[in-house]
C-alpha cells in the first residue's frame, strides 16, 4: 500500500570503482587494488550516448548521463518530473582544462567547450537535454552535503505534490590535479592501501575516489521498489553541543523510529584514524545493529554518501550484506531499517534512514 | 490558504551601490555601474568593460570587520556584506530559538583565488599556496557567510549558472512551507574572475560597449559582480515577531529549456514555462503583473528568446519591462537575488527603473523596454526572470504586502 508522504526508491544507477552498473551482481566480485586512489570502472558510453554527442562530452557528464540512464531504465521511468543533482566540485576536468589553457596561452586562443562544460549544473542539464525534459532542474554544490541537499529537495518536491517521480543523484570526478591538491591537504594515505585492509589499519588519511549514483524517487510504490526513504538530516556536529547518539535519537523520533529498530548502520568509515571517532561514537550506541561500510570500495569524495545509499538500498532489496562491506553482521533475520551515517571531514554530517517497503 | 512566505529583510552589494539605499539612488539617477576593468590583470583591460563592485578586498574585509585575508575569497566577502545587511534588517541574532537557514548560490566559488594559485601549481604540483585553493569549491563561501552570521540549523549551496540565486530563494520558500525551517537567508554572491570573463569571451557574447538589453544593435552582455540576500519567513511568524514586511514571494517556477547547453530556444519554451508556473502558483493572471524585471542579458539570443516568450504569455498587454543588467551588469550566480532586491525596491518606491543603453527596437518584437523612469506608479506584482546555461530558467513573482 502506498502511504501518503512515503517516498519510495524505485530505481538505482551507480557508476563507481566497483562493478555496480549491473544490478544482477551485488559486490560479489570486488575490484581489489593497492592504491590511494580509486577510479570508476567506466562502461562503454556508446551504449548510453550517441557518438557525435559523446565526442565532446566531459568525463563527469558521461558518468552522470550513463548512471542516470541506468537508473531510469531500472525504474522503468521515461520522463522524470524533476532532475536534481549534487556535486561537490562539479566538472573538474573541464574546469582545469579551461584554467590551464587560460594561463598557458595568456588568455588568447581559448575555445568555449571546456568553459561551457565547467558549469556545475552541466550534468543535470545534459540529462534534461537528452531526455527533452522541461521539468524542474536543480543542482546543489555544498561539499559533503551536495547529495544530501539534492535528496532533501527531492523529498520536498514529492511531498508538496509538485512531482511524483524525481531523478536525484550525486556525482564527483577525481582528476590528477584535484588528487594532488587534496593529497597535499593531507586527505589521503601516504602509502598505497589494500582495498580489504584500509578499514583495518590505523593511519592518517583515506583513499580518494569518485562516482556517480542516481536514484529514482517516487511517491508511489512499484514492483521495482528497493526501499522507503524515511528521513534525511544534515548537521554540523561542531555547531551542536548535543552528542551524536542524541542527535540520532532526535532524528529517528521525527520519523517514528527507535534506535533499537535499526538493523544495520551503513557507515562512511574511510580508514582515516581521526575520521573514525564519530562513527565509533554512533555505532557504540547501536548495540543491536550490524555495521557495514563502503568507502574502501568507492574511495572518499564529497558525494560518496550516494554510493552509501545505493549500497543500503541494494542490501534492503536483496536482504543480504555483501561480504566485502560487512564490519559487524546484523543480528536480525530480516533487515527492516537501515541507517546511513556519513561525514565529510567531520564538517558535513548526515543521517539517511530507509525502511523495507 | 497555505503558508504565505514574506520578506522581512534584504541586502545588496553591487557595482551601483554597497547597500539598498545606494542601489536605489543609482537606479533613480540612472547611473550604471559598468566601467573599466580594475580588479585583475587581463589582456582585455581597456577593451571589455565590467560592472565591478567599487571596493577592494581590503576595503570589503574592513567593512565587515574581518582580518585574515587568506581566509576569504572575494565571493565570500561580497556575500558576507550583503547577507549581514539582510540579517540585520530582519533582526536575526545568534542563539534565537528559531531555526534559521542559509541558502547561498554562486557559479565559480573562490575562483578568484584559484587563479592566483594555479600558475605556480601548473609549473610544479608541489607549489602554490594551499590556502589560495582551499576556497575553491562553491560551498566554501556559504560556510564563511554562515560562520560570520552564526547560522547553524541548515546551510546549502545551489549552482545552476545564471539562475542560481533565484533558485536559492525558491528552495528557501519551499523549506518554510514544508515546516523544515523557520527563517531562511537566501540569495547569492559571485565575484568577477578572469575565468568567467574569458569564458564568456570565447562565446563571443561580451559587448565591448557595455550591454544594451533589448536593443536591435545589442552585441552581448557585460559581466558584473555582487551579492544579494533576502530573509524569508512565514507571514505568521513575521507578524508574531512584529517584523516589518517588505513584500512577499507569491510565486515561482523553474523549468528547463532542454534545447542547447548555452543557447536559448528560438521560441523561449523554457522561459515561457518558468513564467507560467510562477504566475500559476501565485494565482496571478498576466494582466496583474505591474512590471517585469527581465533576464535581458543583452545577447542576441537571450533577448529574442525571452522577448518571444513574454509576448506569447502576455499577448497584447505586456506590462512595463526593463533589464537592470544595464546598471549592474550580469552578476551570474548573484543575478536572481540582486534583481529580486531591485524588484522589491520597485514595489516599495512605486517606480519602474528604466532599461539603460536602449535606442532601437528589435525588429522581431513588438514590445520595447521602459527607457525613462516611471515614478508614482503602483507596483503590485513584479515578475523577475533569471535564465542560465543548461537551459535553467527561473521566474519569481514578488508582491506588495497586504495583510489578508
Amino acid at each position: 500500500m502506498t502511504n501518503l508522504n512515503a517516498i519510495y526508491i524505485n530505481g538505482l544507477g551507480n557508476l563507481s570503482p566497483q562493478k555496480t552498473t549491473d544490478s544482477s551482481h551485488f559486490l560479489d566480485e570486488v575490484n581489489r587494488v593497492q592504491s590511494n586512489r580509486l577510479a570508476c570502472i567506466e562502461p562503454n558510453y556508446r551504449d548510453f550516448i550517441s557518438p557525435d554527442i559523446l565526442r565532446r562530452m566531459g568525463r563527469l557528464i558521461k558518468m552522470g548521463v550513463a548512471s542516470s540512464r541506468i537508473c531510469l531504465a531500472d525504474a522503468g521511468c521515461v520522463m522524470p518530473d524533476a532532475i536534481i543533482t549534487g556535486t561537490g566540485l562539479g566538472c573538474l576536468e573541464d574546469t582545469e582544462k579551461f584554467l590551464t589553457t587560460l594561463i598557458r596561452n595568456n588568455e588568447e586562443l581559448l575555445t568555449p567547450t571546456s568553459f561551457i562544460q565547467s558549469t556545475h549544473n552541466t550534468v543535470s542539464a545534459q540529462i534534461a537535454l537528452l531526455l527533452k525534459c522541461h521539468n524542474y532542474n536543480f543542482t546543489y554544490v555544498h561539499r559533503g552535503w551536495s547529495f544530501e541537499s539534492a535528496l532533501l529537495d527531492a523529498m520536498i518536491q514529492l511531498r508538496n505534490g509538485k512531482a511524483s517521480k524525481v531523478l536525484a543523484g550525486g556525482m564527483d570526478e577525481l582528476t590528477n590535479g584535484s588528487f594532488e591538491i587534496s593529497r597535499r591537504l593531507g586527505l589521503w594515505r601516504m602509502k598505497p592501501a589494500d582495498t580489504f585492509e584500509l578499514l583495518k589499519t590505523t593511519a592518517r588519511g583515506s583513499i580518494a575516489g569518485e562516482g556517480s549514483a542516481f536514484f529514482l524517487l517516487s511517491s508511489a510504490q512499484s514492483d521495482t521498489t528497493y526501499a522507503v526513504l524515511t528521513g534525511m538530516n544534515t548537521f554540523n556536529r561542531k555547531a551542536s553541543p548535543v552528542s551524536l547518539p542524541r542527535l540520532l535519537s532526535d532524528f529517528l523520533e521525527r520519523s517514528g523510529t527507535g534506535p533499537e529498530e535499526i538493523d544495520l548502520a551503513v557507515c562512511g568509515l574511510n580508514g582515516d584514524t581521526s575520521s573514525a571517532r564519530p562513527y565509533k561514537e554512533l555505532t557504540g550506541s547501536l548495540n543491536n545493529a550490524g555495521i557495514a561500510a563502503w568507502k574502501h570500495l568507492s574511495g572518499e569524495y564529497m558525494t560518496s554518501s550516494a554510493f552509501g545509499l545505493w549500497m543500503a538500498s541494494m542490501i534492503m532489496k536483496k536482504q543480504q550484506v555483501p561480504e566485502a562491506a560487512v564490519i559487524r553482521p546484523p543480528g536480525a533475520k530480516t533487515i527492516k531499517t537501515i541507517l546511513i551515517y556519513n561525514h565529510y571531514l567531520d564538517l558535513n554530517h548526515s543521517f539517511i534512514l530507509i525502511r523495507k517497503p | 490558504m497555505g503558508i504565505r512566505v514574506v520578506i522581512t529583510g534584504y541586502g545588496i552589494v553591487s557595482s551601483i551601490g554597497m547597500n539598498a539605499d545606494e542601489v536605489l539612488g543609482s537606479l533613480l539617477e540612472e547611473v550604471s555601474g559598468i566601467g573599466e576593468i580594475t580588479r585583475f590583470d587581463t589582456i582585455h583591460k581597456g577593451k571589455l568593460p565590467l560592472a565591478e563592485v567599487k571596493r577592494s578586498n581590503a576595503e570589503l574585509l574592513e567593512l565587515s570587520g574581518l582580518k585574515d585575508k587568506r581566509k576569504y575569497s572575494r565571493t565570500s566577502l561580497l556575500g558576507i556584506a550583503a547577507a549581514s545587511q539582510a540579517a540585520g534588517m530582519a533582526g536575526i541574532k545568534p542563539n534565537q530559538s528559531l531555526r534559521t537557514g542559509l541558502i547561498s548560490a554562486n557559479t565559480v566559488g573562490g575562483m578568484d583565488r584559484t587563479e592566483d594559485f594555479y600558475p605556480l601549481f601548473l609549473e610544479n604540483q608541489s607549489r602554490g599556496r594551499l590556502s589560495e585553493v582551499a576556497t575553491h569549491d562553491c560551498g566554501e563561501s556559504t560556510e564563511r557567510i554562515a560562520q560570520f552570521l552564526d547560522i547553524r540549523d541548515f546551510i546549502t549551496t545551489i549552482s545552476t549558472a545564471c539562475s542560481s540565486s533565484a533558485n536559492a530563494i525558491m528552495l528557501g520558500s519551499e523549506m518554510i512551507k514544508a515546516g523544515l525551517i523557520d527563517r531562511v537567508i537566501a540569495g547569492g554572491a559571485d565575484a568577477v574572475t578572469r575565468f568567467t570573463l574569458n569564458g564568456f569571451n570565447t562565446l563571443m557574447i561580451l559587448d565591448k560597449n557595455g550591454c544594451r538589453p533589448f536593443d536591435e544593435e545589442r552585441a552581448g552582455l557585460t559581466i558584473g559582480e555582487g551579492a544579494a540576500f533576502l530573509v524569508l519567513e512565514s507571514e505568521e511568524l513575521a507578524i508574531r515577531e512584529g517584523r516589518k514586511i517588505a513584500g512577499f514571494l507569491s510565486g515561482y517556477g523553474n523549468a528547463n529549456d532542454a534545447y542547447h547547453q548555452t543557447a536559448s530556444s528560438p521560441d523561449g519554451i523554457g522561459a515561457g514555462l518558468a513564467m507560467a508556473k510562477a504566475l500559476e502558483m501565485g494565482g496571478i493572471v498576466p494582466a496583474r503583473i505591474s512590471y517585469i524585471n527581465v533576464h535581458g542579458t543583452g545577447t542576441q539570443n537571450n533577448d529574442l528568446s525571452e522577448g518571444i516568450a513574454v509576448q506569447r504569455l502576455f499577448g497584447g498587454e505586456v506590462p512595463p519591462f526593463s533589464s537592470t543588467k544595464s546598471y549592474t551588469g550580469h552578476t551570474l550566480g548573484a543575478a536572481g537575488a540582486i534583481e529580486a532586491v531591485i524588484s522589491l525596491l520597485s514595489i516599495q518606491h512605486s517606480c519602474v527603473f528604466p532599461n539603460l543603453g536602449w535606442a532601437t527596437p528589435m525588429k522581431e518584437l513588438y514590445i520595447r523596454p521602459v527607457t525613462t523612469l516611471l515614478r508614482n506608479t503602483d507596483v503590485e506584482h513584479v515578475l523577475s526572470n533569471s535564465f542560465g546555461f543548461g537551459g535553467n530558467n527561473s521566474s519569481l513573482v514578488l508582491s506588495k504586502y497586504n495583510s489578508r
